[in-house]
């Protein structure tokens, strides 16, 4: 009886959050899976069952060149930031003595996100640009006689601007967990003999884990799912899953947009999970 | 006599304006087990860890087996460490633990594992080697952290508080079991602790520590019957402190006696009466003293004629069991 009584109030005090999630979650998603398998024509989409818009994703050779494209971003978006992230991170953690540096530094890493990421990106655009800041400098230095023409409208500028949009999710996880590691771990390190870089190897790097597969979660999901950076940074040039999608939405074909979503959102998943299966994050959360 | 195995010459910290440690001599004989004891704060911790290499010191020389070691790395020093939270490494077995050390001493692999496997066998620990720290109780964690400091076989193995994360029960039982692998190993153990009952039990060698200086450093049956200053007899417990005339003196309280004839001695008033099982407290207030005196009677002597709170008494004790103190 009385387990009852307990039950019900449990039930009843995750309720509002099972209805924000079932309405902004659950619903929309299930809408686009059921929209995926609508037809449309040239100026209308309408209720069907059919698999033709699946079977033309996969049967598309568009389809895996963009894909790759996107994983080939994601990756080496991943590298950068992780390698920067975990820089940063361990600069932060182990070498700022003071919390009240630690904090501050920590703070001047925010300061760029009280911006849109729109305007962070096109800020690059008169630095990099054919007579921007960087071709300018490096001219007047005597370093190159033509502008280089690869520094804005191409993969590297792609590849620049998500580096600075998302290094600081990885930061903030792994100084976050770098800062739970026990400091005395790191006193019997080097009591037991470890260098500074085994320390770091053996130690840090392990006991960073959750911090840094968290980081890889939001850097992969942010990077596979973005149609903007990819657009305004390589000039139109380079396609991305995240761009077909919007070209298909600015073209009406909103199933085939739905079954490209539907596709992206199962291969994140995929790839989130098999991240998970590795490192073990609840304790993080 | 040979030199000291373990010796500090006025070894000094100081913390941006605070002197944490201030001009400390101590020498230590091979194969001793040495307390260093005193309240929180009073430098004990950040002595044994200048001695480790963890704490860089403000001036004087740490000198091991012949050896100036003040400024070297700690695992240049022959010097291992044990320390309060025991820091195992989370992410690596017990028997990796254990082997850490050598592993970083570039011994190759099967070799550093026998050793590893030895030194858990040793401290009763060999059906767990494949475990992590996490699934060990807190007694098991405290004796891997042992094994891990030990399988260097050090010169002098420190301990900072190697007891004070257990519980009381379990604590009696591990510092008898430390001072057995102590005698067996032969290796000089430095043990920092903030408990007198510890120090006594385990010491061959005290030393009580009050604000950065070393107050006493004898054995543990002088530090109890002959404490050289008043800090010392209160620090270490069942002592009583008395101005008698133009001098301090320390009376252990199981040497005092009580009577209700007034005869010669100090009068007072009983304000408690604590029971302990075989023994009783009786604590009594001087007329012209502010700390209560306390007089631990047996409990046939106590029975026999029981007291009250409110009691008028007369204390009583013998001339030769008066320490005078030091100034």
């Amino acid at each position: 009886m009385r387990d009852f009584a307990v039950n019900r109030t449990s039930g009843l005090l995750v309720l509002p959050l099972v209805c924000v999630l079932a309405l902004f979650l659950v619903v929309p998603i299930c809408l686009i899976l059921v929209v995926s398998f609508w037809d449309y024509n040239e100026w209308n989409f309408f209720p069907a069952f059919i698999f033709d818009n699946y079977a033309y994703i996969f049967t598309s050779p568009v389809t895996w060149a963009t894909y790759l494209r996107t994983l080939q971003y994601t990756v080496i978006t991943w590298v950068f930031c992780t390698a920067i992230g975990f820089t940063v991170a361990y600069f932060l953690a182990f070498h700022v003595r003071s919390q009240t540096w630690q904090i501050a530094l920590f703070l001047l890493c925010t300061i760029p996100f009280w911006n849109s990421n729109i305007i962070r990106m096109i800020s690059w655009i008169p630095f990099l640009g054919r007579n921007g800041i960087a071709n300018s400098v490096l001219l007047d230095a005597g370093l190159i006689d033509v502008p280089l023409e690869w520094l804005l409208f191409s993969d590297f500028a792609v590849i620049l601007a998500f580096v600075h949009l998302y290094t600081l999710f990885m930061v903030v996880p792994v100084f976050n967990t770098m800062m739970r590691i026990d400091r005395s771990l790191i006193e019997a390190a080097r009591d037991a003999g470890a260098s500074g870089w085994q320390t770091l190897v053996h130690f840090v790097l392990p006991l960073s884990k959750p911090g840094l597969m968290i980081g890889s979660i939001f850097i992969v999901t942010l990077v596979m799912g973005d149609f903007i950076t990819v657009r305004f940074m390589s000039g139109g040039q380079s396609a991305s899953v995240g761009r077909v999608i919007a070209n298909e939405i600015a073209l009406l074909q909103y199933p085939a947009a739905a079954a490209n979503a539907v596709i992206l959102l199962a291969t994140v998943l995929l790839i989130v999970s098999v991240m998970l299966r590795y490192v073990d994050i609840r304790k993080e959360l | 006599m040979a030199a000291p195995h373990l010796e500090l010459v006025n070894v000094s910290k100081q913390y941006a304006d605070t002197p944490a440690v201030r001009g400390v001599n101590l020498g230590v004989n091979e194969g001793a087990y040495v307390c260093i004891l005193g309240p929180s704060g009073c430098g004990k911790s950040t002595l044994l860890r200048m001695v480790a290499g963890h704490e860089t010191v403000s001036d004087g020389d740490i000198v091991l087996a012949g050896q100036n070691i003040t400024t070297l790395n700690p695992a240049q020093r022959g010097t291992a460490m044990m320390f309060q939270s025991y820091a195992l490494f989370p992410h690596l077995s017990v028997r990796d633990n254990v082997a850490f050390p050598l592993r970083m001493r570039g011994v190759d692999q099967a070799d550093r594992l026998t050793q590893a496997d030895d030194m858990l066998e040793r401290v009763q620990l060999g059906s767990l080697s494949n475990r992590f720290p996490a699934q060990l109780s807190g007694g098991q964690q405290q004796r891997v952290a042992l094994a891990r400091a030990m399988i260097t076989t050090p010169r002098v193995l420190l301990l900072d508080e190697p007891l004070s994360a257990l519980d009381p029960f379990l604590r009696v039982q591990i510092r008898s079991e430390l001072r057995q692998l102590q005698r067996d190993l032969g290796i000089t153990f430095v043990h920092v602790t903030h408990s007198q009952d510890e120090a006594l039990a385990l010491a061959d060698q005290v030393v009580v520590m009050n604000d950065g200086e070393i107050q006493q450093s004898s054995t543990a049956f002088d530090v109890f019957n002959k404490p050289r200053s008043e800090f010392v007899a209160k620090f270490i417990g069942g002592h009583n402190v008395l101005s008698l005339g133009d001098r301090r003196v320390s009376i252990r309280s199981d040497r005092m006696s009580i009577s209700r004839q007034a005869r010669d001695g100090l009068f007072a008033t009983v304000v408690d009466i604590e029971f302990q099982g075989a023994s009783v407290l009786v604590k009594s207030q001087l007329d012209d003293d502010v700390d209560a005196v306390v007089v631990q009677l047996s409990d046939e002597r106590f029975f026999d004629q029981p007291l009250v709170v409110g009691e008028s008494v007369c204390l009583m004790w013998r001339e030769e069991d008066a320490h005078t103190l030091a100034a």
